[in-house]
């Protein structure tokens, strides 16, 4: 008790150099939890995936599309329950800074096979119904202040044009990582006008996606998919959802690589800066410390004044560092939800956060230890006057 | 250890002698030096910078050792104890009070006195008892929750020997007790230290540059360069 409150008081014996250094602590904190939350954030597709659904696209690459007659031979599989499709249409909403992830999809079955998408019986019915209907997803229609009814137009930028469509609903999202920030439309209504405009262009699907009867067959079913377009003109990779979306992540894995390398650089520094601040702390109170072993403290009291104080400032920066992370990367969020639909700071990050203050504050101790430890009791009361 | 006279020999010293290594030389401080100190004496070592008084002193209270000969505490030879049991043997029997007082300045005066009590079996009410009797002996009782920045010079150095009393040990080491207090200060100091002496018969080896404070001790004795000459006082 004694040594807690000697350790509390040394450390705030320069309150400005304590309080600098716990900015700094708090700050690394701050940053090491946003970055780590960034890469969550690029996982969070990954990590949405079903294991109960399969994608299978076109073997040379997701630019070229499938023939929308697959379907019906892919439903035919055994082991797949259920087929649907969508296509990446890129549109832009007046300017191309609103990016949102915008898809054609046949809207019954895409959103039996995404249950994670809630949208109200009322709204399901009346997006169905309505050829040029749309629905958004709730932070979206946050974002733009858009109500069900509201005209939307995109401008199509792989599929040239103005895309007028009717708001007919606002899906919200079953868990709290699932994205609300795409757009859908009806498949129907990009493939009619198609084929007024682009007939080549027309009949094509970007991706099939299958419904598993049970999520241990997903690798024969995937197999027996491929196995079966052999040869055609328009050969399929099939994979589970999680890879697919996992090979949208290796095309950015150096970003993800560089992000991570800078959250550990950040906490190295910080490592730096508090073993200064204990450095000098030390060196100051050498004779203080020279004053206990001459009354008889043995090296583990000193010891712990040193690593008490070490750790009392790294916890406390820790704690002010993650009660902040959490207000900053909801703002965070806000402002890049167009990016990182889902941003969550994930327990596992204010794990990492404490096991690492922990570890400044040792390591930041050790070698002011090891010095107050072994100095003279002579040499240390020299030092004073 | 007894002497003809019955008087009980607390400190014996015998041939200590103690080099230090400055660079590739090695120099000399005390030579063969023999001495004995009595139960309840009062000892000041005089001499001039760098006689090496200090060093004797730092010897006597074991916070540094001999290069040869022996230096017996109440029977023990310290030269022959662990770092570690030299610790508890100093908690026990060695009170120190430093030229520049040396209290902690973020502990109060009662924290800074009840600093040696936490080395012993002592329960919370028990050491708050002993170190309001410490401060009471040295006047102080009623600047218990002051800071040591919060107290002249005189008064620290008065919480200093309450410190140095408070566990009630067998000698009281003091290097320059005085030597930055101003003239009325120190000799309330000085009062204070032959107060312990003659009423609580405190050994008491005080190292001084002030003749007046060595007219406060029962022995004077002198080094110059490492050797020790006896000065009646």
């Amino acid at each position: 008790m004694f040594l807690l409150k000697l350790l509390t008081r040394n450390a705030l014996r320069h309150r400005l150099r304590t309080g600098l250094t716990i900015l700094g602590i708090t700050i690394a904190i701050l940053a090491f939890g946003l970055l780590r939350t960034v890469i969550t954030a690029w996982y969070a597709g990954v990590n949405a995936s079903s294991a109960a659904r399969l994608i299978s696209r076109n073997a040379i690459s997701l630019t070229f599309s499938l023939p929308i007659s697959y379907l019906e031979r892919i439903r035919q599989v055994e082991g797949v329950k259920s087929v649907s499709y969508a296509n990446w249409f890129g549109g832009v909403y007046i300017t191309e800074k609103n990016f949102f992830p915008n898809f054609a999809i046949e809207p019954k079955s895409y959103f039996e096979l995404y249950p994670e998408f809630v949208l109200s019986p009322e709204a399901e019915r009346a997006f169905v119904t309505d050829r040029k209907g749309c629905v958004a997803g709730r932070k979206m229609a946050e974002r733009f202040g858009w109500k069900v009814g509201d005209n939307i137009t995109l401008k199509g930028t792989i599929y040239p044009g103005t895309w007028d469509f009717v708001l007919r609903g606002i899906y919200r999202g079953a868990e709290k990582s699932t994205d609300e920030n795409q757009f859908f439309f009806h498949w129907d209504y990009l493939n009619e006008t198609l084929k007024k405009t682009v007939p080549r262009r027309a009949d094509q699907v970007g991706v099939v996606i299958l419904g598993l009867k049970s999520p241990l067959t997903a690798a024969e079913t995937s197999l027996a998919v491929d196995a079966r377009f052999k040869n055609s003109l328009a050969e399929t990779l099939t994979e589970t959802e999680k890879a697919f979306q996992l090979s949208f992540i290796s095309m950015t894995e150096a970003i993800v690589v560089a992000i991570r390398i800078v959250s550990f650089v950040v906490i190295i520094i910080i490592m730096a800066v508090v073993a200064n601040t204990m450095a000098m702390t030390a060196r100051e109170r050498i004779g203080e410390y020279a004053i206990f072993k001459a009354m008889g403290f043995r090296g583990y009291y000193i010891a712990g004044m040193v690593f008490g104080e070490s750790l009392f400032i790294a916890m406390t920066g820790c704690a002010v560092g993650i009660a902040l992370t959490f207000p900053v990367a909801a703002k965070f969020g806000e402002i890049m939800g167009a990016f990182f639909p889902v941003f969550q700071v994930e327990r596992s990050t204010l794990y990492l956060d404490v096991v690492f203050c922990l570890l400044v504050g040792l390591v930041a101790a050790v070698f002011p230890t090891w010095r107050a430890v072994r100095i003279g009791i002579a040499d240390g009361l020299r030092r004073i006057g | 250890m007894q002497d003809s006279g019955e008087r009980r020999i607390v400190v014996s010293i015998r041939n200590a002698a103690k080099s230090y290594q400055r660079g590739s030389q090695v120099v000399p401080v005390l030579e063969e030096i023999s001495f004995e100190i009595f139960q309840g004496e009062f000892l000041a070592l005089m001499g001039p910078s760098g006689s090496g008084k200090s060093t004797l002193l730092n010897l006597i209270a074991g916070i540094d050792s001999v290069d040869r000969g022996s230096i017996l505490v109440d029977g023990v030879d310290i030269a022959t104890l662990g770092e570690r049991e030299l610790a508890g043997w100093r908690a026990a029997h060695v009170g120190f009070i430093f030229q520049f007082y040396n209290l902690i300045p973020v502990l109060t005066a009662f924290e800074n006195v009840e600093l040696p009590l936490l080395l012993t079996p002592l329960g919370r009410r028990a050491r708050r008892e002993h170190v309001e009797a410490a401060l009471e002996v040295v006047g102080l009782a009623d600047r218990m929750e002051h800071y040591p920045s919060q107290l002249s010079g005189g008064q620290q150095q008065r919480v200093a020997i309450a410190r140095a009393v408070v566990s009630d040990p067998s000698i009281l080491v003091a290097d320059e007790p005085t030597g930055d207090l101003d003239r009325v200060s120190a000799e309330e100091i000085l009062r204070l230290m032959a107060r312990l002496n003659s009423e609580f018969g405190k050994t008491i080896i005080m190292v001084t540059h002030d003749p007046r404070a060595a007219e406060k001790a029962h022995t004077v004795r002198h080094l110059e360069k490492g050797v020790l000459s006896d000065v009646p006082s």
